[in-house]
Formats: C-alpha cells, sequence, structure tokens
C-alpha cells in the first residue's frame, strides 16, 4: 500500500508572528519556517505503517515555493522514501491545495492520504476534507489511532465528547491529531541520506487545475491585547476580588 | 436572502453550537432554514422548531443517517444547498461542523470560512489566524458562502420560535464509512464549551490523582466545568476532551481559573477571551501572568485546597 503525505511549510510554532504595517498579511521575511506540526505526526504514522509492513512506500507532497523542497527533506529524513513539490509562487488556498492534491493523487494512486489536520498558520482544517470529497474518498479527521485492516482502516477520532471508532473503505483520507503518535527526531546519519532520496518537481500549471484564490484577505489585525491585571497576597485576598471586584462569584 | 443551518444532533437533543450558528445566520437578515438529518430524530427536530428566527426546519430521515458520517450528510447538504438558492450554508465550529463543512464546500466548489467570529455583511467576514495572534478581514463573492463558526463568539438563539418543518428526500447512502464505537466522557459537569465558569489544570498538577483531588472540590464548589493544558492531556491526567487550546476546545466563560499551567499561546488561544482570568502558578514570570486579571503566585497544592475551603466557606 502506497501512502501520500501532503505537507505544509509553516511558521515554526515558537514564533510570535506580526502583522505588516500596511495589514496585508503577516511578516515572513527573516522568520523561521518548519514543517506544520501535525504534519510531522502525519508523516511518522507512515513512516510506521511502512516499518510494520503495512505500507510499501511513502511519498511526501508539498504544494508552494521551491523553499518547501527544505520542508520535503524533512520528511525524507524522518523517513518517507521519495518527496513530490508542486510548485508555485502564488498564494494557494484550501480548495486549491486540495486540487492541486488530487491531481497527484490521480498520478500515484495512493490507498491512503494522511493530512495534518490543521495548518498552524491559517488554522483553517479544511484540506484533508476537501480533498476526500474531492476525490469521493471517506475521510477520518483528527485521528488518535489508526488501525490498517483488509480493504480497510479503523480510525479512533478525537472528538468533542470523548472518541470515536469508525472504519472506512480504502482508499481513504485521515488527518492526524495530536496524540496519534510522538515524532521521531531525524538522525545526522537519515539527514545525511535524505539528501540523495528522489525530489521530483512538478510545475503547479502543469496540473491544470484552477487555483486562484477564492477569498480575499484584505486586512490583518493583532487583536487587542490582554491587559496583565494584579497580582495577588493571597488565596483571601484572591476570594475578596472575585466576590467584590469581579464580581464572578 | 436565505441561509441554511445545518443541525449538529444526537437524534435527540440539538448541541448547542446550533444555537450559536442560528445566531450567526441572522446577521445575513433573511430566512433561516435548518436542515436535521437523522433517524428517529422528531425531538431534534421539535427542538430546531422551537429555535427564535427559524423560518422552516428540513427534516431528513434515513437509516444512513442515524450517525453523522460526513460521507452521507455532505452529498445531502450539497443537494439542499444548491437547490435552495442559500446565500451561506453555516455549521458551528465544533468537531462535527469542521469534519463536515470543507467537505460540502469542496462539493459545491466553493472556499469554505473556518471559524467565523463576526459577520460584518454577507461575503464580509473576520477569522482569527496564528492561534488566534492575529485577526483576519476576509471578503468572497462567491455565490454561496459555506462558514464555521465560532460558538463562543454568538450567543445561543433563544426558543419560543415556530418554524414549519418539512420533510424532504433522502440523499444517497454512499456505504464509504461506518461507526464502530464511542466512548464518550460522562460528567455532570457544565459543558466545557458553555460553562460559566471553568476551573483548567496543566502540568504542575503532576499526575491525575492530584489532578481530581484538588480540582474537583474547587469545580464542584464553583459549579464549574473542567479543562486542561495539552501537557495534562498529553500525560494522561484527563481524557482529549477536556484539552483548552489552539487544537482543542476555545472556551470564553465569565471566570477561567488556570491552575499549574505556564501559559503557552496554543493555550491561550483557547481561553485569552474569558472575561476574568485567574492564574495560580508557582512561577512569579510564567506567561500565563501576563493575561490573567488576578495572579497569584503560590504552590497550587497549598492554594488550591485554600481556595476551596474559602470559597466553600461562603
Ligand atoms: C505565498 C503565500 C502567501 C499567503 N498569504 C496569506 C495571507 O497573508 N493570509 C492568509 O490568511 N493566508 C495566506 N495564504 C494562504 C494560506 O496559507 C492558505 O489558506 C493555506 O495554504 C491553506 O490553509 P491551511 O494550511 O490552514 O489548511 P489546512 O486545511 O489547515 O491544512 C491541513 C493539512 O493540509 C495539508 N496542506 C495544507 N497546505 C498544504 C500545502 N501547501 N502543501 C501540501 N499539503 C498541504 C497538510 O497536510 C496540512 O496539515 C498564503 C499562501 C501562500 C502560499
Ligand atoms: C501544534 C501544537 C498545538 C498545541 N495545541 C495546544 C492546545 O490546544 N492546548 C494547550 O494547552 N497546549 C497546546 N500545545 C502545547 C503548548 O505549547 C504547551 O506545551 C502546553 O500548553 C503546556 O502545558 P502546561 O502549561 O500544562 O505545562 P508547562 O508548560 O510545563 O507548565 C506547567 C506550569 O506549572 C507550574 N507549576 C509546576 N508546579 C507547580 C506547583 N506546585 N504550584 C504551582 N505551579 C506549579 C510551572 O511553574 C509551569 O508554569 C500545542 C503545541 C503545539 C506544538
Amino acid at each position: 500500500m502506497k501512502i501520500l503525505v501532503p505537507i505544509k511549510r509553516v511558521v515554526d510554532y515558537n514564533v510570535k508572528v506580526r502583522v505588516k504595517s500596511d495589514q496585508s498579511g503577516v511578516e515572513l521575511t527573516g522568520v523561521k519556517m518548519s514543517i506544520n506540526p501535525f504534519d510531522e505526526i502525519a508523516v511518522e504514522e507512515a513512516v510506521r505503517l511502512k516499518e510494520a509492513g503495512v505500507a510499501t512506500e511513502v511519498v511526501a507532497v508539498s504544494c508552494g515555493t521551491s523553499a518547501c523542497q527544505e520542508t520535503l527533506r524533512s520528511a525524507l529524513a524522518m523517513g518517507a522514501d521519495r518527496a513530490i513539490l508542486v510548485e508555485t509562487d502564488a498564494e494557494l488556498q484550501p480548495l486549491a491545495v486540495a486540487k492541486l492534491l488530487k491531481a497527484v493523487a490521480e498520478r500515484e494512486q495512493p490507498q491512503m492520504v494522511i493530512c495534518g489536520k490543521q495548518a498552524i498558520d491559517d488554522d483553517a482544517n479544511q484540506t484533508g476534507q476537501m480533498l476526500a470529497a474531492l476525490m469521493g474518498w471517506p475521510q477520518a479527521t483528527f485521528a488518535s489511532k489508526v488501525a490498517v485492516g483488509e480493504g480497510v482502516v479503523a480510525v479512533t477520532r478525537e472528538i468533542d465528547g470523548g472518541l470515536e471508532t469508525i472504519e472506512l473503505k480504502l482508499p481513504a483520507v485521515v488527518t492526524a491529531d495530536l496524540r496519534l503518535n510522538e515524532p521521531r527526531y531525524a538522525t545526522l546519519p537519515n539527514i545525511m541520506k535524505a539528501k540523495k532520496k528522489p525530489l521530483d518537481v512538478v510545475a503547479a500549471g502543469e496540473l491544470g487545475v484552477d487555483v486562484a484564490p477564492r477569498l480575499r484577505h484584505v486586512r490583518h489585525a493583532e487583536p487587542a491585547a490582554r491587559k496583565g491585571g494584579v497580582k495577588v497576597a493571597d488565596v483571601a485576598e484572591l476570594v475578596n476580588k472575585l466576590r467584590n471586584e469581579a464580581k464572578v462569584i | 436572502m436565505k441561509t441554511l443551518v445545518i443541525a449538529e444532533h444526537d437524534n435527540s437533543r440539538l448541541a448547542t453550537a446550533t444555537l450559536n450558528a442560528v445566531t450567526a445566520a441572522a446577521r445575513f437578515g433573511g430566512d433561516i432554514d435548518v436542515l436535521v438529518a437523522g433517524q428517529g430524530c422528531d425531538a431534534a427536530v421539535a427542538q430546531a422548531q422551537s429555535i427564535a428566527g427559524v423560518s422552516r426546519v428540513l427534516k431528513v430521515e434515513a437509516p444512513h443517517y442515524a450517525e453523522p458520517l460526513a460521507e452521507n450528510l455532505a452529498v445531502l447538504a450539497q443537494r439542499v444547498a444548491g437547490e435552495g438558492g442559500y446565500r451561506a450554508v453555516l455549521v458551528g465550529a465544533t468537531s462535527f461542523g469542521k469534519n463536515l463543512a470543507p467537505r460540502v464546500a469542496a462539493l459545491l466548489d466553493i472556499a469554505a470560512v473556518s471559524d467565523v467570529v463576526a459577520i460584518a455583511a454577507p461575503g464580509r467576514y473576520e477569522r482569527p489566524i496564528y492561534a488566534g495572534n492575529v485577526m483576519v478581514a476576509v471578503e468572497s463573492d462567491q455565490p454561496v458562502d459555506v462558514l464555521t463558526i465560532r460558538t463562543t463568539a454568538f450567543d445561543a438563539a433563544g426558543s419560543g420560535g415556530g418554524a414549519t418543518v418539512e420533510a424532504i428526500a433522502a440523499g444517497p447512502d454512499l456505504g464509504l464509512s461506518r461507526v464502530l464505537g464511542r466512548e464518550l466522557s460522562k460528567s455532570e459537569r457544565p459543558e466545557l464549551g458553555a460553562a460559566a465558569i471553568v476551573v483548567s489544570g496543566g502540568r504542575g498538577l503532576g499526575n491525575g490523582e492530584n489532578y481530581h483531588r484538588l480540582l474537583d472540590p474547587l469545580a464542584d464548589t464553583l459549579g464549574a466545568a473542567l479543562g486542561a493544558s495539552r501537557a495534562a492531556v498529553d500525560a494522561g491526567f484527563v481524557p482529549n476532551d477536556y484539552q483548552v487550546g489552539q487544537t482543542g476546545k476555545i472556551v470564553a466563560p465569565g471566570l477561567y481559573v488556570a491552575v499549574g499551567i505556564s501559559g503557552a499561546i496554543q493555550h491561550l488561544a483557547g481561553m485569552k477571551d474569558s472575561k476574568v482570568i485567574v492564574a495560580i502558578n508557582k512561577d512569579p514570570d510564567a506567561p500565563i501572568f501576563q493575561v490573567a486579571d488576578y495572579g497569584l503566585v503560590a504552590d497550587l497544592f497549598d492554594a488550591v485546597p485554600a481556595l476551596t475551603t474559602s470559597l466553600s466557606a461562603g
């Protein structure tokens, strides 16, 4: 079974982002970029399925600028077998990414696609579901456990009330939640090996899909910062403030 | 102009998020239809009928809607949205809505807008990105928009309405997925996403036994819901549905009490719109104090029992 893992290059989760002074977007120059944390979990899951003899090949794919090659190399260093960059400098919204991924999936014919549940920059939480819709495949979002069976996959999902286990017919799309696994650190020898693994670059234009943005992000702003309040000396003062000043209890 | 709200329910009861979505739909200013797809869902339909501001309840019953699986529901919603001439399709930004809405949008060849916190006009929305550190104004000229609604940003619609009910034809059963089982947390406490007071615990509590020994009595005294940081959930103190944050639940109670939580941005993303924040942490430099209205620098193992005692003394 072949597994396709879409990965996104995002601002590192430790970075405190700043809005550009003209409000056109977020300042990205000179900012540390990393693989989206959920996508790291998706790669780990796919690699584990390969190590367990369930998967035969793990292909990482990213849509974006040539800088995404670096992100793909980190997926290769974790154990993906090869990588595909769908290259474009255009702004990609989730529907466009899903259409590009569909074109790649039609070429590659994977039995399973494992995405991250959301990208931590745009926080859209859409791409996997959209890809599943476009392919006509079932989907299991927010996965915390994946068990592949004969022609099916059982996925435990983190839902609002607790956990739910569903069974999907393969091929299917799964999106990874935080507790699916703990991704490994790439070792130095594997980072070296990753440099020699195949990385194909496909121009997005060649895939013949409409990637024009449907939405305009017209204005970015930092929300009004919450002002820190006061430190209280002890429990008695805290209770007094909550009762008589904030009046919340 | 008409809007369609997709109801989230378990056949017997609507999720509160549906009421928040109706309030958001009212911002469009036209008729509001609510789609209730289920099996044996008369109680949910009756509840939808009584929501103030709703014109019509579209009721669809079939065995393949007994469980809220995205594949069958999305195909149905695509048809209803296409035939109905709606300006927008709305659903609460819960695990149900986040799972379903993008799938509906893609079938309609429409871009979805996630986690909407404000609707200025049809086609003009606001949503948080980067864990709530940036708010972006989004404009759309699409014929129909598909939105998930951040529940903390819109009040729940009231009752007292009298919508008509229309039974409509079911969509196909695609047979792509099925539910094998569920493990739902049972609790007598208020629902985390809708509670007036939330008591949340982090890694500072050390283990699950401490978490419950210290926080259960405090929550009981306050009539509060219980929450947690990701670190506390990952370490197994409490189940996943307790997690507050960028990738957990978003809460905005009147009072949020953070105990042994450092205040990472991913955690703040889930609670910084709370009206009053209290932090108890032994580290005076913990970032949580930058957002706390009342900060108590103390060992939680002393402070929490003292707080519970003081509060229950009235
Ligand atoms: C140059 C550029 C500038 C942009 N500027 C802005 C801006 O200023 N403001 C703004 O709001 N948006 C901007 N965007 C758009 C924003 O990044 C998109 O909305 C985003 O690509 C998709 O949303 P998401 O990543 O949150 O999707 P999600 O649906 O949250 O992603 C879920 C999963 O889908 C997969 N995935 C997502 N994207 C890709 C990808 N590109 N390649 C492979 N897999 C992927 C991953 O597995 C990911 O975990 C910009 C995009 C680009 C390329
Ligand atoms: C992609 C991604 C998504 C994430 N999503 C979320 C999310 O949704 N929600 C979330 O919460 N986190 C999330 N995180 C994790 C987040 O970055 C932090 O790691 C996490 O919130 C830390 O939890 P904590 O505050 O309980 O633990 P810590 O940061 O370890 O803080 C423990 C605190 O307890 C205090 N303490 C210890 N002992 C005592 C004592 N005896 N008395 C008083 N105080 C004490 C310490 O001073 C410390 O401040 C995410 C991370 C990533 C990368």
